[in-house]
């Protein structure tokens, strides 16, 4: 368990910052941003493109959202909601760890080739409301879902496309896991709608999101621009 | 191979590493587009070409009837799954029953004949005991069914014949993480979290499903020495943030047993 930070305890980097995100509401950091593979040379703040005519910028993109992900459960482990139970708090700290694991794996697997750190905004978050909470984590996870099954047709080497395997499905445990907490041992819990849960599961079939799509529900969450190109 | 992750060669403008991969693929394209012939039973009991779009989807849609009629029997055994939970099961019939009307489709579309099981040729007691005699057992027999199916396409989408037809590789994908949900809430049903720590079984299923899932190293990183400061997070659980694939003949090993020939 990690300590609240105070207000006043001003974080030395903006990595720094985004890895307690004690402070995700709101807050806006900017910084001249390396952006990998930007070719127009302009001082674009920290804006971020993404080109998905190669595998680093389909795996840039999933590590986009892998750090908005683990930022999330960050903060909701270190403010946990009242009345939160013991189930819940087990499986919202697995998700905090699984993700901040996948942030940092692609982070040393992109390198030099790598985004910068993106400053999550939080602010259309309550995060001492389990509803508030749970709901945008099943929004995340099935959102991380869609994205990773519309993504893979981009990528072009299979290693690559192998790595994505191994995280979707991860990811698609968490959505499961959250849905079955919203609506325990419910159609819910297999895709299907429930109290107040979309249909993620049509047919058999799990959401395959253009990056268009995924952008225009992360991009709230998220200070940076980040734009996708060539998909 | 995995150095592809780190090839510092991303800022070449990109015309190209995926149009130079359809090309290519265009040869198995004209294979997969082949009538094929005799893609029966024997789907079940061999590992499928890699080349051929057809009989990788047929071993998929083997696995699919092995667990949706699975899921079908047990709904229909009288006092073996609890009122509560019988939405749930109702649902997962409802997905499987979808991935084998996709894959059929599909392998019509290509212009394959698709595999087709009863319940009469699948030995669901090949273990040695009775799922359908209590939920315990009921439910550990499904959630290996189920992280055997995530694995076992996990395995296959990368294969050429699949990862060349973007339409095909797209649908995989689609089923994929849905056998993942599936094998989360199964998981909590059983009382425990919803993903594969290590390569433990912790129930009466073949530990061969699990095997190799303990796996650290990815790509060319290892996870296991990544660091996460200011937490502090065990080789377990970073396990639990990576699923690892199965191969073909892995995953038939693992099923041939369940297959009555």
């Amino acid at each position: 368990m990690e300590p609240l930070l105070t207000r006043s305890s001003a974080p030395t980097s903006r990595r720094d910052f985004f890895k307690r995100a004690s402070l995700g509401a709101g807050v806006l950091v900017s910084a001249s941003a390396l952006q990998a593979c930007d070719s127009d040379g302009t001082d674009s703040g920290a804006d971020v493109t993404l080109d998905f005519s190669s595998d680093t910028g389909v795996l840039n993109y999933a590590y986009a959202l892998e750090q908005l992900e683990a930022a999330f459960y960050t903060q909701v482990i270190a403010s946990p909601y009242s009345g939160i139970t013991a189930d819940e708090t087990a499986v919202l700290m697995s998700l905090r760890d699984h993700e901040v694991v996948h942030r940092e794996f692609f982070q040393a697997a992109l390198g030099t080739n790598a985004i910068p750190d993106l400053t999550p905004n939080f602010s259309s978050v309550d995060f001492t409301s389990r509803a508030s909470v749970l709901g945008t984590a099943r929004t995340f996870e099935d959102l991380g879902v869609g994205a990773y099954n519309g993504a893979g047709k981009y990528l072009t080497s299979a290693a690559n496309l192998t790595l994505a395997g191994k995280i979707v499905s991860v990811e698609a445990r968490h959505a499961a896991a959250i849905r079955d907490l919203l609506d325990p041992r419910s159609p819910a819990g297999a895709g299907a709608a429930g109290t107040n849960i979309p249909a993620v599961v049509t047919a058999g079939a799990d959401l395959a999101l253009a990056p268009g799509t995924v952008l225009s529900q992360a991009q709230p969450f998220i200070t940076e621009t980040i734009t996708v190109r060539n998909a | 191979m995995t150095s592809d992750l780190l090839t510092p060669a991303e800022c070449v403008p990109a015309v190209s590493r995926r149009d130079a991969l359809r090309r290519a693929g265009l040869a198995f394209g004209a294979i997969a587009a082949l009538p094929v012939l005799g893609a029966g039973k024997a789907s079940a009991q061999t590992a499928p070409n890699p080349n051929d779009t057809v009989s990788i989807l047929n071993f998929a849609l083997t696995l699919e009837y092995l667990d949706g009629l699975f899921y079908e029997r047990g709904l229909a055994t009288p006092n073996l799954i609890p009122a509560n939970d019988r939405d749930f099961w109702t649902q997962l019939v409802a997905n499987e029953q979808g991935h084998r009307a996709a894959l059929s489709s599909r392998i019509r579309q290509l212009g394959g004949t698709p595999v087709s099981f009863t319940f009469e040729n699948f030995n669901y007691q090949a273990l040695g005991f009775d799922p359908f005699s209590s939920y315990e057992l009921f439910a550990d027999l499904s959630q290996g069914f189920e992280d055997l199916g995530q694995r076992a396409y996990k395995g296959q989408a990368p294969q050429p014949a699949i990862m060349m037809n973007d339409v095909v590789l797209t649908e995989a994908l689609q089923i994929h993480s849905v056998e993942a949900r599936h094998a989360s809430v199964i998981r909590r049903i059983r009382g425990r979290e919803g993903w594969i720590t290590l390569n433990q079984t912790d129930a009466p299923i073949p530990a061969a499903i699990y095997a190799g899932d303990e796996n650290l190293t990815q790509g060319s990183v290892n996870v296991g020495t990544l660091a996460v400061t200011p937490l502090t997070i065990d080789a377990a659980t970073r396990s639990e943030a990576f699923d690892e694939p199965l191969t073909a003949d892995q995953v038939l090993a693992i099923a041939r047993p369940f297959i009555r020939s």
